[in-house]
């Protein structure tokens, strides 16, 4: 047992960390740019070396890299501080899908510009009916000629406003059981039809929309799959959401909590010395340690060539509610000023705020806590699903609110 | 990255849980909760034999000379089915204590006895007076003779020797104490869990060989401690995932309301928890058999993490086990008191959650001094 790299992996990272430390764009280059201006630009540059999508096919713009290469070239650009990517769903999600399920030519269309973020992508799957029962959704498809039209309302869409491309799922046969009546098409963002909406966040941010559509056109030859099989096609795209490894470890962590309480008092001593803090810091830790060993379990399977094993599954539902707690935590050890959210005022430019208001939303996206501990239970332990009454009848005769 | 078991670790493994599925089903452990038996000989005897006790014990003393590894896989395994027997007392505390310290004589003397099973060896530490400290110890060393009560003491009716932890004029030491003397008295303690004997020892005089330097066994006990909680906590994570496994199987075969109850989200969650939580401390234990295989100095805070998250997941494994079964779970006629009552013996046996926790920051703390 050993933390090495294998002399092929050490050469690789090596290669990779000569390439970033030359290539990762200054604040000069940046000056003036918005994030999204930003993010293109280093996708830009990472791409014309061959440093995107590693994983992919040369021939869609990519490396014909391993996997355990990738993990290494995260860990890597992680350690940089670079432009927040506005990539991921396209490239990490909407990708594999079309990979699987679009002809050879309209890959070669559309994942070069993908790779290089020349076009940005995004994913239209949640509804307001639709959300962790995501085929529950209602966005119509109908056929015409060799269109179909779109009319219906998508929701969280993440990026919206800036992709230039989308996936979505439509359901084309309401009298079908609810999965037979979906189908899965890529559409222009751009259509005529198409209104995008920005929500705002309880987080002060925006960046996920609605998205409406009225009679907006969708070539038939968009199409993924085949007419029905949208819900087969969807789980292409729900596979790869949670796939990635070796990732994260910023915003609130042990370590930043850890050095708030050395440095705020609690009572008459340092906030560190007190036994309840120890004793919630190091429970803490002992997630963070077990998650990081976790991932290298994983990256040892994918160093061997192996699939790893399902304990991967834990991460984001150990990792989300973690920074709440812990967030939560910053700021009652900060006492009254731990209310204040002020860029110059707050300890780490108000990043435990910011946290603390930005957690709920972890803990719902890309399947809420509730979901994710269905999926262990369901697809590690094998349990059985839920009983469900919406099995084997119309969707049209599925009981809602309304009904 | 290579942060895996070996093939060879793994067939060892394969092995094991194939023995003890034959060998220590859960019916051994009720014969030796409900007998008179101290632990199950029979048993003993075949682990003896396959040279598990012998695992990490040099060669030159008649050992295997394997590592760490090897142990940690025999650890975990035998947690998995709750043996009962002195295995931990005898090699993750006595045997460790001589490796750690003995001179070349006291391990030619115990070493090789161990390794055969020949003799059984325990830790006598605690004197039943809250959370131990140096300060607080009461049993004294003076001139070759040891005198105080330590209570309880695991395995403390059937071991050979013991390693007591006692204060003198020199400060805390550690010493080799037999316990077939008439200056040792021992009586059997009930305990909440009978699959583990336990007992009182008095010393009255007892005759005693200084393991180590005097003055030094504070320290010497919490390394020792702390390689014993790696090991421990393979057995706490085997421990809880059996725990989980008969959540499991029950609630897919017990019906309620006209279904499963593994189809209520309730159930499901709740083992999902369980899954979640063993999956962290079995990461933490990688580390810790990591950190104890390489005696890394890193081994403070990969024993604490490894401790503290095994507690917290075999003690939420058993007793969410019982809460599945519902009150057939509650009876003495279903298995689930054994992983209960295993879980919060090894919650305490070298030292508790808040201990550990503590232990944990103030490694953490050193580590980012140094």
């Amino acid at each position: 047992m050993d933390f090495n790299d294998t002399p092929q992996e050490a050469a690789f990272r090596a290669e990779v960390q000569n390439w970033l430390t030359a290539n990762v764009p200054t604040e000069a280059e940046l000056a003036d740019m918005d994030y999204i201006g930003r993010a293109k630009l280093w996708q830009k540059k990472k791409h014309d070396a061959g440093w995107a999508c590693i994983r992919w096919p040369k021939a869609h713009g990519g490396r014909d890299a391993s996997a355990i290469e990738q993990v290494i070239f995260n860990q890597e650009e992680s350690k940089f501080d670079t432009p927040a990517g506005i990539f991921a769903i396209g490239q990490g999600m909407c990708a594999p899908t079309m990979m699987t399920w679009a002809t050879e030519e309209q890959n070669q269309r559309f994942m070069p510009p993908l790779a290089s973020g020349e076009e940005v992508w995004c994913q239209l799957f949640s509804e307001p009916a639709g959300g962790s029962d995501l085929a529950a959704l209602r966005t119509k498809g109908v056929k015409d000629g060799d269109d179909w039209i779109v009319n219906g309302q998508k929701i969280w869409t993440s990026g919206a406003h800036y992709s230039d491309f989308g996936v979505l799922v439509l359901r084309t046969d309401p009298e079908a059981p609810k999965h037979q009546g979906l189908t899965y098409f890529f559409l222009d963002m751009k259509s005529p039809g198409i209104e995008i909406k920005p929500i705002r966040q309880i987080s002060g941010g925006a960046n996920f929309n609605e998205v409406y559509f009225t009679d907006v056109r969708i070539p038939d030859a968009q199409r993924l799959g085949n007419v029905g099989q949208g819900w087969q096609v969807a789980l292409t795209t729900l596979m790869n959401e949670r796939a990635s490894i070796g990732g994260g470890g910023g915003g609130v962590n042990f370590d930043s909590v850890f050095e708030l309480a050395q440095s705020v008092d609690f009572g008459e001593r340092p906030a560190i010395e007190d036994p309840s803090v120890r004793r919630k810091l190091a429970d803490w830790y002992v997630q963070e340690a077990g998650l990081k060993f976790t991932g290298y379990r994983s990256m040892t399977a994918l160093s061997k060539g192996e699939i790893p094993g399902p304990e991967n599954s834990i991460g984001k539902l150990v990792g989300a509610p973690k920074q709440q707690d812990m967030a939560s935590f910053a700021l009652d050890l900060l006492e009254q000023a731990g209310v204040i959210w002020d860029e110059k005022l707050s300890e780490r430019a108000g990043l435990f705020q910011a946290t603390c208001m930005a957690s709920p939303g972890l803990r719902i996206a890309g399947g809420t806590d509730e979901i994710m501990a269905n999926i262990i239970a369901e697809r590690v332990l094998g349990m059985p699903q839920d009983i469900r009454v919406d099995k084997g009848i119309p969707f049209s005769e599925v009981p809602t609110a309304s009904s | 990255m290579n942060f895996e078991f070996s093939d060879e670790q793994n067939m060892l493994r394969e092995q094991a849980q194939s023995f003890l599925k034959a060998e220590c089903p859960p019916q051994a452990v009720r014969t030796v909760l409900d007998g008179d038996a101290a632990f199950d000989q029979r048993l003993w005897q075949k682990v003896v034999d396959m040279g598990w006790t012998a695992t990490v014990i040099p060669e030159e003393y008649d050992g295997l000379g394997l590592s760490y590894l090897e142990l940690s896989v025999i650890a975990e395994e035998l947690g998995r089915c709750l043996a009962p027997l002195p295995f931990s007392s005898s090699v993750y505390l006595a045997t460790e204590a001589i490796l750690a310290a003995g001179t070349d004589a006291q391990k030619a003397a115990w070493l090789p006895k161990l390794a055969s099973g020949a003799v059984i060896g325990c830790l006598a530490d605690s004197e039943a007076n809250g959370h131990l400290t140096a300060a607080k110890l009461t049993t004294r060393y003076a001139q070759g003779a040891i005198t105080g009560v330590k209570l309880p003491v695991a395995d403390g009716d059937v071991a050979d020797f013991a390693v007591v932890v006692a204060t003198s004029d020199a400060g805390p030491v550690l010493a080799l104490v037999d316990l077939n003397q008439p200056g040792c008295q021992r009586q059997v303690v009930t305990t909440l869990d009978p699959s583990r004997s336990h007992a009182s020892i008095t010393f009255e005089g007892a005759s005693a060989e200084l393991l180590g330097e005097a003055g030094t066994g504070w320290i010497q006990l919490q390394q020792l401690y702390n390689r014993a909680a790696v090991l421990f906590a393979w057995e706490q994570v085997g421990g809880a995932d059996t725990a989980l496994n008969m959540a499991k199987e029950y609630a897919l075969g017990r019906f309620a309301f006209g279904r499963p109850i593994a189809t209520y989200q309730a159930i499901k969650h709740k083992l999902a928890a369980a899954y979640v939580k063993n999956t962290l401390a079995r990461g933490n234990c990688y580390f810790g058999a990591w950190a104890l295989s390489t005696n890394s100095s890193e081994l403070p805070v990969a024993a604490a993490s490894a401790r503290v998250a095994a507690i917290q997941a075999y003690y939420y494994a058993a007793k969410e086990n019982i809460q599945t079964h519902g009150g057939m779970g509650f009876t003495w006629e279903f298995d689930c008191q054994f992983p209960y009552r295993r879980s919060k013996l090894l919650s305490v046996n070298i030292g508790s959650e808040a201990i550990w926790q503590e232990k944990l920051i103030s490694a953490i703390e050193a580590q980012r001094a140094a």
